[in-house]
């Protein structure tokens, strides 16, 4: 993130718990209601939703916790989603739709489809991860908000 | 920021409101503040689920519906009774009672909406062989629909085109009629005999409507009750009827019923409707082939505008549609064919009133704020400044419609700082 802080933002940052499937999908409902009340077009709500809502499943059943930050620009929105382990061994093999480590009592609940990081790789413009045995995770999603 | 007026059935007596917050606590749009001392009601995101005249306790809220003398301003009037209407009497002999006693009244035809929602029931059995829509929405509850276009507008491609029942109903009473009594169609006025005020609402929206008015159930009620037992006459037992399964689309689930798939989801209670819809929107329910959601607890049977209770509705449309199977066995095997006359002219479009600001860079620091007044709030949402949630105190204040000292609690801070002051000044 190259920019300056002059520019108008809007910025939030929220904790995920680990195991806190209660509160899944709190955090990207929110985020469908800020951004609806931004005015942003209802296509990027929907994919930002969507990958916001997996990201967050995935810190509660595959991290030791984490949080998300959103930044709202006029023209961009950063989502960042960073956690302290236990992080990924193999990236290219997380990427792959299906593939899946959720134990069962996560599958059991719906989810562990191994859709979740193509899911946000799919609904995002921009799409980075980075990860390190040990120490965690952090994955950067763009959104672009002109066209 | 409303570009354009939309009608609103669900209206405020003012005389009658205390200003208590009863209706602004539950308001699923949180679309209701309480301002010197009455309601009123943000009409731009207002979708008429008529929750707010359910419950007020000082029947305050009410839903606008027409007079039963409103339909003698045509030549020809046709009624079109919601099926929920038979389930207001607990011992009809039948359903060509009901539609006698409307007859009664001064309607020179009646048109059963139930058989229109068989047709329509038809048409999106059909439509659901084709549609790419995961799932495919109904569109037969007005005030779902109108939800769909304020909160969720991503899914509004998912919305059946299909017409609801009682358009479809409006649309072919008024084409039968016209055709077999050979009178021009502006001489027939079709009237809804309406459970609801979002059916009121969608009728007078300014998208053409096959309908010319709705008549809230209870106020005929009682005349209704009084000609049930008037003998029927046999051109009315001829006449074409609505099967068991379009009699059932009263109560929820009944939709989905009538078009035969498994996959499909019904949701009744505008608040668990929300949380489906949010479900669909982060694509969790991509499988399913077919939702039906319903404002009004229990379907429709359980509208705003109705005379008998929700529950004990319920058990007679069960016992009714149970009679109806026995008896309409072989009626069941002509099930109307689809039609193609019975969609939507133009597309839904998006209800655009949630945005702050038409300027994204103004929106944003409006949000900042709103984010920084909210948190000095304590957060009770205890409704008393006359919004529902302190945060929704900090929107209003941000877009100049109320004050910090709205919140009794920082008035008390205000209050003490100034006595303070008093005494420092008097000690001086």
């Amino acid at each position: 993130m190259e920019r300056t802080e002059k520019e108008t933002t809007y910025q939030e940052t929220r904790r995920v718990q680990k195991g806190d499937f209660a509160a899944a999908g709190q955090i990207s409902a929110s985020y469908k209601n800020m951004l609806k009340r931004l005015g942003v077009d209802s296509k990027v709500v929907r994919r930002l939703a969507i990958a916001s809502y997996e990201a967050e499943i995935n810190l509660a059943i595959h991290t030791l916790g984490g949080s998300m930050t959103i930044i709202v620009y006029p023209d961009h929105i950063f989502l960042v989603v960073e956690d302290t382990g236990p992080g990924i061994a193999d990236i290219a093999l997380a990427m792959q739709e299906g593939y899946s480590t959720a134990p069962e009592e996560v599958r059991m609940l719906g989810f562990g489809a191994g859709m979740g990081l193509p899911n946000m790789k799919r609904c995002s413009d921009t799409f980075e991860i980075t990860s390190e045995l040990g120490s965690g995770t952090t994955i950067r999603m763009g959104f672009n908000l002109l066209n | 920021m409303e570009k354009k007026q939309i009608y609103h059935s669900v209206k405020l007596e003012k005389d009658r409101c205390v200003g208590c917050t009863t209706c602004l606590k539950r308001c699923p749009m949180e679309c209701i503040r309480v301002r010197n001392g009455k309601a009123s009601i943000l009409y731009e995101l207002c979708i008429d689920c008529g929750v707010c005249v359910r419950i007020c306790p000082h029947n305050a809220k009410v839903a606008q519906t027409d007079p039963i003398n409103a339909i003698f301003r045509y030549k020809h009037r046709i009624a079109l009774p919601a099926p929920t209407l038979y389930g207001q009497f607990r011992n009809i002999a039948s359903v060509d009672h009901v539609l006698n006693a409307l007859l009664a009244l001064g309607f020179s035809d009646v048109f059963e909406v139930a058989r229109a929602a068989d047709i329509v029931s038809a048409t999106m059995r059909e439509m659901l062989k084709t549609t790419d829509a995961r799932p495919l929405i109904s569109s037969a509850c007005p005030a779902v629909v109108a939800l769909i276009q304020v909160r969720f507008p991503e899914l509004l491609p998912n919305v059946a085109n299909v017409l609801s029942p009682k358009e479809v109903a409006g649309k072919m009473a008024k084409e039968e009629y016209s055709r077999t009594h050979g009178v021009p169609m502006d001489e027939i006025g079709a009237f809804f005999i309406t459970p609801c005020p979002a059916k009121m609402a969608s009728i007078h929206s300014g998208q053409s409507s096959y309908v010319d008015g709705a008549i809230a159930i209870q106020d005929i009620y009682g005349l209704l009750s009084s000609q049930l037992r008037q003998p029927v006459p046999e051109t009315l037992k001829k006449k074409r009827h609505a099967s068991w399964q379009g009699v059932n689309w009263a109560t929820y689930g009944g939709e989905c019923a009538a078009l035969h798939k498994s996959n499909t989801l019904s949701v009744d209670g505008i608040h668990n409707v929300i949380y489906v819809l949010e479900e669909i929107e982060n694509g969790k329910l991509d499988d399913l082939e077919f939702f039906e959601g319903s404002a009004c607890e229990g379907g429709c049977v359980g509208g705003p505008l109705v005379f008998e209770n929700a529950f004990v509705a319920q058990n007679t449309m069960r016992k009714l549609v149970e009679r109806m199977q026995e008896e309409d066995g072989e009626i069941q095997a002509a099930l109307p064919e689809p039609r193609d006359d019975i969609f939507t002219a133009k597309p839904r479009v998006p209800r655009d009133t949630l945005k702050l600001s038409d300027n994204i860079a103004e929106a944003i620091s409006m949000m900042e704020r709103i984010d920084e007044l909210t948190k000095t709030f304590k957060g009770l949402d205890c409704g008393s400044c006359g919004s529902p949630t302190c945060r929704t105190l900090a929107e209003d204040i941000v877009l100049g419609y109320a004050k910090e000292v709205d919140c009794v609690f920082k008035l008390k801070e205000k209050v003490e700082q100034l006595a303070r002051q008093m005494a420092d000044l008097t000690n001086l």
